[in-house]
């Protein structure tokens, strides 16, 4: 009788302090032995300067390349489709937003649960195209690794439990509540040590291109 | 002592009008939260119900929950049920003491042997059966017992469903629910801390109408009371859903009776019918008087999380592991830029000078 | 569209509210369910009962509501296991039935849709009982010595 509920709260308890000490442990290493690495010194004259062109990349590397688009239109699509859902469906959703006030000491204003629920929709079509995509395509399924799929996984489940807890699809409560943390505490767990750490380095990255090309003098 | 008559010749006798007998059904049915459309079916079992034996064991409890049902019957129309109904043990209501009330147990056991209803409040000690003892008698002598002929047993209470207080961390007695002990009766868990009175009454008139348990859920709590969320049927809903939230107890948002989330309110875990059936005659309950709902009708409520934090919070605090997390990646991050930088020297070191003769000669 | 559709179109007063109209929440969709029972009553004469205490009402809710359904040309009272009041609202066919206890604690509290409420008609039983003291009453009177 009691099973569902003390699921959750080992998942509220013992697995969330486990998880959230390897996610912090784990990212800050990563990032500060990234940073620390820093870039070789050019030696060559520069051409241009670095800070404009980088910050702009920033930026501009958000909006689709025309070509790409062409191209590849699905990776496009629903790339933006699963990264703006699964935004608002994280960052601004007011329980969240209470977690995040609890575990780092700040929070932020959220947004309507409609608003939301929506999102989290847009995501999980987002992903499930994205995969229909990765299957299907030739050439996607080539570069493929055994990481692309588990940082899938890893990313759709706590989206699809999240959605399934809300909307009261399985009973009782507790045990798709206890599983939707669950699966984030495992995509906390993976983060520093896959390639979802893009999520910290992407514009760091997107930086340093725009500030090499910035100081050769061409556009990036 | 239960009786042959059926509850209509009793009302009938008392001088009951068939309009007074349609109303005490209508009334029946929105106590047991059973749509109107269901008054000529409870008008026809009411007419057939028989007056059943109840026998109510209290292990360890505080009495809030029988305090709860004396608060339900004031002379009132469930007043009628409970007429109808034979309490023939009840420690804390009866007059009877020490071996002549286990005397009036024993001989309602055995009178109405695999008819009566047991009604448990408490949860039951194994640690040591000498945490609880009735008259002399371990708890779980006294349920193990007494449960062997009942038709059913309704745990009343979240002590008696769940394990409750008694088995809030770290349980010092081992107290355990009855459904941990007994296993081959069905069993109705009207859970809440107390119950919601007319909650309890609404049960027991379901098994004198019907003569059988209502749909159960997962837990086994009838659906009827259980079957929805406090978050689903509270009235603050739709602020909750705007996201506008009293962020403290005493500022503008709590004042204008925005949604209590923040403050700790577990409605969206807890299944209960306090938004509809509410509590003193209907006057108001937790949500409407201004505070979060506590979640006392789920399991192991009382080790589920701080009252007053966000259900989505974690249990423990983490600001300190995050910090500390911090401070070990800052330094391990150091100890591999150290030696990251070690081997960038090294190789610097090892770095030789090749010319075009180099090359020309070893090709 | 059919004539009951027009029923909606008529402008309903709103009358001046006290309360906090901002929690009330429930009494409109309410009041909706009530208009959907009543056109199911006019087309097919099926009647409908609600029982407002299964209805999550904010504070003012109750109020509100009553409010909106108004008062109707007929009013009765029975005194039956306590009292029971039964109100005809504004709209014709919309009663709201009100019962209490003897400690005059509110048991039941109901909109019914519907011509007549059950509980005003009289009941056979009763009826073939007071046919009897009628006749009780009858055969004294005659006897009566003059």
């Amino acid at each position: 009788m009691n099973e569902s509920m003390d699921f959750l709260i080992w998942t509220k308890g013992t697995a969330f302090d486990i998880a959230v000490t390897i996610f912090v442990i784990g990212v800050i290493l990563r990032l500060f032995e990234i940073i620390s690495l820093g870039r070789k010194q050019s030696l060559a004259e520069a051409k241009g300067t670095e800070f404009g062109p980088g910050m702009k990349t920033i930026f501009s590397r958000s909006v689709p390349d025309l070509g790409t688009f062409r191209r590849q239109p699905l990776t496009v699509v629903t790339g933006y489709m699963f990264h703006i859902g699964l935004f608002v469906s994280l960052f601004l959703f007011v329980p969240h937003i209470e977690l995040f006030r609890a575990t780092f000491g700040f929070g932020w204003p959220g947004l309507p649960t409609p608003v939301v629920d929506a999102a989290a929709v847009l995501a999980i079509v987002g992903l499930l195209a994205g995969l229909w995509h990765r299957i299907m395509n030739p050439v996607m399924q080539k570069i493929t690794t055994w990481e692309d799929w588990l940082v899938w996984a890893l990313t759709f489940l706590p989206i699809i439990t999240g959605y399934l807890a809300y909307h009261r699809m399985v009973n009782p409560y507790p045990v798709i509540l206890g599983l939707h943390i669950l699966s984030v505490e495992a995509l906390m767990i993976a983060f520093p040590f896959t390639k979802l750490m893009h999520t910290f380095t992407v514009f760091l990255s997107r930086w340093y291109n725009g500030a090499m090309s910035g100081r050769r003098g061409v556009e990036s | 002592m239960a009786e042959k008559s059926t509850l209509g010749d009793s009302l009938r006798r008392h001088g009951v009008s068939r309009r007074g007998f349609l109303k005490f059904c209508t009334a029946t049915a929105s106590l047991m939260a059973l749509p109107p459309t269901m008054v000529p079916a409870i008008a026809a079992a009411l007419e057939k119900a028989k007056r059943p034996s109840v026998i109510w064991l209290s292990f360890q409890e505080c009495t809030g929950c029988t305090e709860s049902l004396t608060r339900s019957h004031s002379p009132s129309v469930e007043s009628l049920i409970f007429d109808h109904i034979s309490l023939d043990y009840h420690h804390t209501l009866q007059a009877a003491a020490g071996e002549a009330a286990e005397a009036a147990r024993e001989a309602a056991m055995h009178e109405n042997k695999g008819k009566y209803i047991l009604v448990v409040d408490g949860s039951i000690p194994l640690g040591d059966p000498g945490y609880s003892t009735i008259a002399g008698i371990s708890n779980l002598q006294m349920l193990e017992e007494t449960a062997k002929d009942a038709a059913a047993i309704v745990a009343v209470g979240t002590c008696a469903a769940f394990g409750g207080l008694p088995q809030a961390n770290p349980n010092p007695t081992g107290a355990v629910s009855v459904s941990d002990i007994i296993t081959d009766k069905p069993i109705i868990n009207v859970s809440g801390c107390p119950p919601i009175p007319t909650v309890i009454t609404g049960v027991l008139a379901h098994f004198l109408t019907f003569g059988s348990i209502p749909e159960l859920d997962q837990y086994n709590r009838p659906k009827v009371f259980y079957g929805q969320s406090i978050h689903d049927r509270c009235y603050r809903r739709p602020f909750y859903d705007k996201g506008l939230f009293a962020e403290t107890f005493d500022d503008e948002g709590a004042k204008a009776g925005w949604c209590l989330y923040k403050l700790g309110c577990k409605g969206p875990m807890t299944y209960n019918a306090c938004a509809t059936t509410k509590w003193n005659q209907g006057t108001s309950w937790p949500v409407e008087s201004g505070h979060g709902c506590l979640g006392c009708s789920e399991p192991r409520f009382w080790d589920a999380g701080g009252f007053y934090n966000a259900l989505s919070v974690p249990i423990s605090d983490n600001s300190q592991t995050v910090a500390f997390a911090a401070a070990a990646g800052l330094a391990l991050g150091a100890a591999a830029a150290g030696l990251n930088y070690k081997k960038k020297d090294e190789a610097r070191k090892a770095h030789g000078t090749v010319t075009i003769d180099d090359l020309e000669k070893s090709s | 569209m059919s004539v009951f559709d027009q029923t909606d179109s008529e402008s309903i007063p709103s009358p001046e509210m006290p309360y906090m109209t901002h929690m009330t929440h429930n009494t409109l969709p309410l009041l909706n369910e009530v208009r959907h029972a009543l056109k199911r009553l006019v087309r097919t004469g099926e009647s409908t009962i609600i029982d407002l205490r299964a209805i999550p009402f904010g504070p003012g809710d109750e109020e509100h509501l009553l409010d909106l359904l108004g008062q109707g040309e007929v009013m009765a009272t029975l005194d039956a296991l306590g009292k029971t009041t039964v109100k005809e609202s504004r709209f014709s066919g919309v009663w709201i039935v009100d019962h209490y206890n003897s400690e005059a604690e509110r048991i039941a509290f109901q909109i019914e849709v519907i011509e007549i409420p059950e509980l005003l008609r009289a009941q056979a039983d009763d009826m073939y009982e007071s046919l009897e003291k009628l006749d009780t009453v009858l055969d004294v009177e005659m006897h009566r010595p003059e």
